[in-house]
């Protein structure tokens, strides 16, 4: 279970401050599906970025099972996020490691084996669809593939958690629906999934659980939510 | 587990090291190049080292002993030197030894031998040849020839003679080994800051990858250990490549240097000391390589 208690963050910068999340206060079960919507700058990326302790808050509590995220050291964060899958709008795939190679090194980093690594991988690259293109550097894929690899990634390792930030911002309608349905897929396994977008159909589509964010603000938690922003 | 991780680490900085292609050839020959004047500055070192030892073998000093003088004195004079921690060896030539070698060194001049033949009784006495451990053993042993006790026996003593050109050789050697020095340290330096820069821009260029790494829940170890592979492969490489080449120029250069020095076959010198160089090009080759990539890499490990 994750949770957010009056977490907010705030930037300091010489001459001003700027609120990047205000007191926001959330729980998410496991197994949920749950979308964070907004506008660019309403705090979205902000709460990815302290789920995974890419930052910390400057008040409150982040909580993700019975660790308290802000606390780990920096010795324990590869623990934490071996067990959070994350996939982002920018892929944010190796380029120097073919499409198998990405994937293969997340079983890696966890001190898996040989015999494992070459077993999982060609499962993970088929449940993407993309088992053909196992030797290809990122380079040589599509935007489509490479979110697709790096979603591959992101569940060798059956986290408990796959949060996803804007996965579909960079991708045709088409990918963008392959995407979606793949995170479906992914949720009807028993993954809890957190997607950030702004994209109004999918979230419409999906007719889950939507928190909506206002500059910082947490200003709607609903359990079949819309997409509804002024 | 830990045999895993070490193949998966050599695994990975050969594969980065291949992959990367123009930037892991673009290091290594800058690795190349400092090590070429690195170890070039090391050979010249050995080189006029030896250059030095050749000359400084041809000082001694001539004791000259009196025609008449007693043979046991001269023996005893030999011995006594023999004793001193200064001395390295005493040449004893004795009177019909020094006609001979004067015969020798005559014998295509027909005036000479005639006049020897005009002499009955040998005109020459006999001597002793001193060499010192260090040239400034010489005033050491030229204070100890000094004394009143052999006087009457010694007719002149060559030191005076040869005092300029060890005083001089001094000068030399003293000179070429501090600015031998300060010129390696300079170079040292040097090197290992062109070293660092380059490898530190090589991994700026990886800085977002080292960030997906964290990401994706690597540990330092397993983010750094494929950089430091890296970083030991450019000093391998450019250390073996600085000692070839630096071996063909002494191919090269070999006959030129008999030229000054006779005796010094510098061929023969690289090729014997060949492994001992290229350990010493490669250690610091790898020492730069694996330190600079080391601090490099940290500064991106806190994500």
């Amino acid at each position: 279970m994750i949770n957010f208690q009056n977490v907010s963050k705030i930037y300091q910068s010489n001459s001003h401050e700027t609120i990047a999340l205000d007191d926001a206060t959330f729980r998410i079960l496991p197994k949920e599906f749950v979308s964070l919507v907004g506008k660019s700058g309403a705090g979205k990326s902000t709460i990815i970025k302290l789920l995974i302790a890419e930052e910390k808050p400057s008040k409150g509590k982040v909580t993700m099972g019975n660790y308290e995220v802000a606390k780990l050291k920096l010795k324990e964060l590869p623990s934490l996020r071996r067990r959070v899958g994350v996939i982002f709008q920018d892929f944010r795939l190796l380029p120097n490691k073919t499409a198998a190679e990405n994937v293969a090194f997340a079983l890696e980093v966890a001190g898996r084996t040989q015999e494992e690594i070459e077993e999982y991988v060609p499962q993970a690259m088929e449940m993407v669809g993309l088992k053909d293109k196992m030797r290809n550097f990122p380079k040589e894929l599509s935007g489509g593939e490479k979110q697709r690899v790096a979603i591959a990634r992101s569940m060798i390792n059956h986290p408990d958690v796959l949060i996803a930030d804007e996965p579909t911002g960079n991708l045709d309608p088409i990918n963008t629906w392959d995407i979606i349905k793949l995170l479906l897929k992914i949720n009807e396994l028993g993954t809890t999934i957190i997607l950030a977008t702004h994209n109004k159909d999918i979230v419409n589509f999906l007719d889950r659980r939507v928190i909506s964010l206002e500059n910082g603000r947490v200003i709607r938690d609903e359990q079949k939510g819309k997409y509804i922003l002024v | 587990m830990f045999l895993t991780k070490l193949f998966r680490t050599i695994k990975y900085g050969f594969l980065r090291f291949w992959r990367e292609g123009s930037l892991s050839m673009a290091t290594v020959a800058i690795v190349f190049l400092v090590l070429v004047g690195f170890g070039g500055l090391l050979l010249f070192n050995a080189i006029s080292n030896k250059t030095l030892g050749y000359i400084q073998d041809k000082v001694d000093i001539s004791v000259y002993f009196k025609t008449d003088a007693n043979e046991d004195e001269i023996i005893r004079m030999q011995k006594s030197l023999q004793q001193m921690a200064e001395v390295r060896s005493v040449e004893y030539i004795s009177k019909d030894r020094a006609l001979e070698i004067f015969k020798e060194r005559n014998a295509n001049d027909p005036k000479i031998s005639q006049a020897l033949g005009v002499v009955d009784a040998n005109p020459f006495g006999a001597y002793l040849n001193i060499k010192a451990r260090e040239l400034k053993d010489y005033a050491a042993i030229n204070a100890y020839l000094d004394k009143d006790a052999f006087k009457s026996e010694v007719d002149k003593i060559s030191y005076t003679e040869s005092a300029a050109v060890i005083e001089r050789l001094k000068k030399i050697k003293t000179t070429v080994e501090q600015s031998a020095f300060v010129l390696l340290i300079f170079i040292v330096a040097t090197a290992a800051l062109i070293i660092f820069n380059t490898i530190k821009l090589a991994i700026h260029s990886n800085r977002d990858e080292i960030g997906i790494m964290r990401l994706v829940g690597a540990s330092n170890y397993f983010i750094r250990g494929p950089f430091l592979v890296e970083g030991i492969l450019y000093g391998i490489l450019g250390g073996v490549m600085a000692t070839l080449v630096i071996g063909g120029g002494i191919y090269y250069f070999s006959p030129y240097m008999r030229i000054f020095v006779p005796d010094l076959d510098g061929w023969n010198y690289f090729i014997s000391n060949s492994f001992r160089f290229l350990a010493y090009e490669a250690f610091f080759g790898i020492l730069l390589g694996v330190v600079s990539s080391y601090i490099a890499v940290r500064k991106y490990l806190n994500i």
